[in-house]
């Protein structure tokens, strides 16, 4: 892949309609890189003033997947895209989708963290949200392999996401059970560690989401579709 | 109790861990493989192959090795390719990679071009073509072509349908001609069109008109293949429409090969697809496979719009 995926068109406005899908997503991908990283850092620190920046931020997300549907139907229309140019399109158009579910998942944590603050009032919890941290860890670094992998085609990087998300589903099961252990140890804790819950599974759904981006990329470089094909 | 329960999971999933991370080691280098080979055959086709499905088993048409040449130039090089029954084919290619030559050679049109020479080997139906004794008159009935400027002859309506079988002696009464007629501009989707004037003049019809009556003249005589050279390239998007439809239709019958500089053309209507580039066939293919994942690096530079 020695030319840049949108260049060496005849038409030269269709290489700048392409580079422009192309930087929205990025810009789209770092926003939501942003809002999930500023919902983890929030939920650690019980900074509630940046919990409610990062549900704020949820705005811009959702309004640049509009702006990037919109310049999709419009190329799909004047310019008839094929080839290479056709899975660009088509993998920009799911990945945007899959980038405003990352987006909607960070701002429920978000929503989360503001509710434990609120409610829990610095309650010893924090054995709890070391999991949290964990699994936010891998979901963030899955969600940006997944986009660098977008913006600059490579292969292992697109590998390791896809087998990344398994390792996010074993360490989702252990938590399961690590949190189960707390309740038992004191039903007082269920409140706090059904909140846990959602978040974690919420970092599963954005690493499941995340990995559905690294196929979209395969799918644009190498034409293949491996969805739900992966061990 | 419970801590037991657990902890017993626990061992059981720790056994597992070693044999289930070996098992996904060799799961994720299959993936890996079959994910990247496409990319690898990509990058490794040499440029003188033909990539893709050139071969068809039980071919109508089947070209081995075909060289032409117009005097010192060699127009199209080894060019080997199997059309099908009841396919469309379209040839697509850059302005002088080849495609009309070869079309032509299908019915021996070149023949009449000084300094023409083809070699290899042409069959229709299992039958060389350019065998000394095979005589091109039949075999162009046979093989029966349609142009990129609608080209009736200049008579009427009527008349222009019934020249070819009535040259090739198909019919033996006037009611059977009649028919003939009919019939055949019923299929080429003219009939409601031109039924009360078939006594007016052939080149009194519109563009489009004109492009289905000599589709009309062309399937009069019954032919096994029918050869189309840019067919719509003088017709407006409904009359171009209107031929689409009727090469869809048509299919059912004959083998069609169409040559076209509209790829959208080439995508709509063909089932397979051949992209030229100097004389060489590059690559063959199911349409829908090489619009949406070509495996050579010029076809999809021609179809995507970067050179041509």
């Amino acid at each position: 892949m020695d030319r840049p995926p949108t260049e060496g068109h005849i038409i030269r406005r269709y290489d700048g309609e392409l580079d422009h899908l192309r930087l929205n997503v990025l810009e789209m991908g770092g926003l939501v890189v942003n809002l999930l990283g500023n919902a983890l850092i929030a939920l650690k620190t019980q900074d509630e003033d940046l919990a409610h920046q990062a549900v704020a931020m949820d705005y811009e997300v959702d309004q640049l997947e509009v702006d990037v549907d919109q310049e999709i139907a419009k190329i799909i229309a004047k310019r008839c895209p094929v080839s290479s140019d056709l899975r660009m399109v088509m993998a920009v158009s799911k990945s945007v989708s899959d980038l405003e579910r990352i987006g909607d998942e960070a701002v429920r944590i978000a929503g989360l963290a503001i509710q434990l603050i609120e409610n829990e009032g610095g309650e010893p919890n924090s054995q709890m949200l070391r999991d949290v941290n964990r699994i936010g860890d891998m979901a963030m670094s899955g969600l940006r392999s997944a986009i660098e992998v977008f913006d600059i085609w490579d292969e292992e990087k697109a590998l390791q996401v896809i087998e990344n998300h398994k390792a996010m589903e074993e360490e989702f099961q252990a938590d399961l059970r690590h949190l189960l252990t707390y309740i038992l140890e004191d039903y007082r804790n269920i409140g706090f560690a059904i909140s846990v819950v959602l978040v974690i599974k919420a970092l599963e759904r954005i690493g499941h989401h995340a990995q559905n981006l690294a196929e979209y990329a395969v799918f644009q470089v190498c034409g293949e579709d491996i969805r739900s094909q992966q061990p | 109790m419970t801590p037991t329960l657990y902890s017993a999971s626990d061992s059981d999933v720790s056994m597992n861990y070693d044999a289930q991370k070996q098992k996904s080691h060799r799961d994720a280098s299959r993936l890996r493989k079959r994910i990247f080979s496409a990319v690898r055959e990509q990058d490794s086709v040499e440029d003188d192959s033909t990539v893709g499905n050139w071969s068809v088993p039980a071919p109508r048409i089947s070209c081995r090795n075909v060289d032409v040449n117009y005097g010192e130039k060699q127009a199209i090089k080894r060019v080997s390719l199997d059309i099908a029954h009841n396919e469309v084919l379209s040839f697509i290619g850059p302005s002088g990679c080849g495609k009309s030559t070869l079309l032509r050679c299908l019915n021996r049109m070149n023949d009449t071009i000084p300094g023409c020479r083809v070699n290899g080997e042409i069959k229709l139906d299992d039958e060389d073509i350019y065998l000394n004794h095979i005589d091109v008159v039949p075999l162009r009935a046979k093989v029966g072509m349609v142009f990129q400027k609608p080209n009736p002859f200049p008579k009427s309506i009527f008349e222009n349908v019934a020249y070819g079988p009535r040259i090739h002696g198909l019919t033996a009464t006037k009611d059977e001609l009649a028919e003939i007629v009919e019939s055949s501009l019923r299929r080429a989707g003219l009939w409601e069109e031109v039924k009360d004037y078939l006594d007016h003049p052939g080149t009194s019809l519109s563009g489009g008109q004109q492009q289905r009556l000599c589709i009309a003249r062309t399937i009069a005589v019954n032919p096994e293949v029918i050869l189309m050279d840019e067919p719509c390239s003088a017709l407006d998007p409904i009359a171009t429409a209107k031929i689409e439809q009727l090469i869809d239709e048509l299919r059912e019958q004959y083998t069609i090969v169409i040559v076209t500089h509209s790829m959208q053309q080439a995508a709509r209507v063909s089932q397979r697809t051949a992209y030229f580039h100097l004389g060489k066939l590059i690559e063959v293919g199911d349409t829908a496979s090489v619009f949406t994942k070509p495996l050579h690096r010029l076809t999809d530079d021609y179809i995507s719009g970067r050179f041509g």
